[in-house]
């Protein structure tokens, strides 16, 4: 957040110290993107507040602590996929996860799964890319996130 | 502003919904409702945030760059450089991955690549570096080169794959709101 507030105010000083047309234009464009924008983001977080609603905290730290293993990775894969967790939530939840006793390889595909695949985002997704591209790209990363995580576990004691 | 209402009217009514939803939760008092209701606070002060932020620099980037020169960076021939080039993009934002299919779509319309889109968008998801810094706090070093190292690889192989997959697929970027008269055509 800080990076990118630094970011942009450094990129909107040099663009206005350079030509205020072209800063103007900008502006102009990035208010016509959000105007645009906001209700379909807004429908987005309310299906996520929703599906959060159903998929608490605590479900799922039942469901993936009370099935160890190879089950274990599976429902993580499976709830990582399906919910939308902002990073300032999920990443609390997975190291509460670890001291729960939950494995690091479980862990691993939960967080992987949830920042690669976005089953509640896929309407969204097909909008900008299409059917056939969006489902290619949420299975391949679904296949990446698994194998990422899988790879994590398995490492992990090594290194 | 009428225009607007008309367009908007079915997300309307589900934030119109949803307000009423919370509302009786409050009044009965329905805990998960309340609940859902403070993560939506939650999300919206994540969204409200950064997506401002996003979108000046998307639009700075729609005036500053022109299309021969981005095309040549992160177009189909740009090789390498191309890869290096969106996943540095891609680490310097912030906020959800449904944030960056906007960014994708000015990318797309300037001339990048597809293997290239779909590599920003992993790196997107996974490599930003607000996110990193809050791994790291969170599950430390270990833990995120490990996860940064082995998934790396993996994104920039889903990019040739998905090159591949969609070769013969027509395949296209979308601007779902026509915010732009060019509309996904380049």
């Amino acid at each position: 957040m800080l990076i990118l507030s630094f970011v942009t105010v450094f990129a909107l000083t040099l663009s206005f110290i350079l030509n205020r047309q072209k800063t103007l234009q900008a502006l102009k464009k990035a208010a016509k993107l959000l105007a645009n924008l906001f209700f379909p983001f807004i429908k987005v977080l309310i299906i996520v507040s929703l599906v959060l609603m159903v998929f608490n905290k605590e479900m799922i730290t039942s469901l993936l602590g009370e099935k160890g293993g190879g089950w274990g990775v599976v429902v993580a894969a499976l709830v990582g996929s399906l919910s939308l967790i902002p990073g300032f939530i999920a990443f609390p939840l997975a190291s509460l996860l670890l001291k729960l006793g939950i494995s690091y390889m479980t862990v691993a595909v939960f967080l992987t799964t949830l920042l690669m695949v976005g089953v509640v985002t896929l309407p969204l997704e097909i909008k900008y890319f299409g059917l056939r591209a969006s489902l290619l790209r949420n299975a391949l990363s679904l296949g990446a996130a698994v194998l990422t995580g899988l790879m994590i576990g398995l490492v992990w004691n090594i290194l | 502003m009428k225009d607007f209402i008309r367009k908007n009217r079915l997300d309307l009514g589900l934030a119109l919904a949803f307000g009423i939803f919370v509302l009786i939760s409050i009044i009965l008092p329905f805990p998960p409702g309340i609940s859902a209701a403070k993560d939506f606070v939650d999300f919206f002060g994540e969204f409200i945030s950064f997506i401002p932020l996003m979108f000046i620099l998307v639009g700075l980037f729609d005036v500053w760059f022109p299309k021969e020169l981005v095309e040549r960076y992160i177009g189909k021939d740009a090789g390498l450089k191309g890869i290096f080039l969106v996943i540095l993009l891609a680490m310097i934002q912030a906020g959800p991955l449904y944030g960056a299919f906007p960014v994708a779509f000015l990318l797309w319309k300037k001339g990048c690549s597809g293997r290239n889109i779909f590599i920003y968008l992993g790196a997107f998801s996974s490599f930003k570096i607000p996110l990193l810094t809050f791994e790291i706090s969170f599950l430390g070093l270990k833990f995120t080169l490990l996860r940064t190292l082995i998934s790396l690889p993996l994104f920039i192989l889903i990019g040739f794959a998905m090159e591949k997959l969609l070769k013969n697929a027509d395949f296209k970027v979308n601007d779902p709101d026509s915010i732009n008269e060019q509309g996904g055509k380049r």
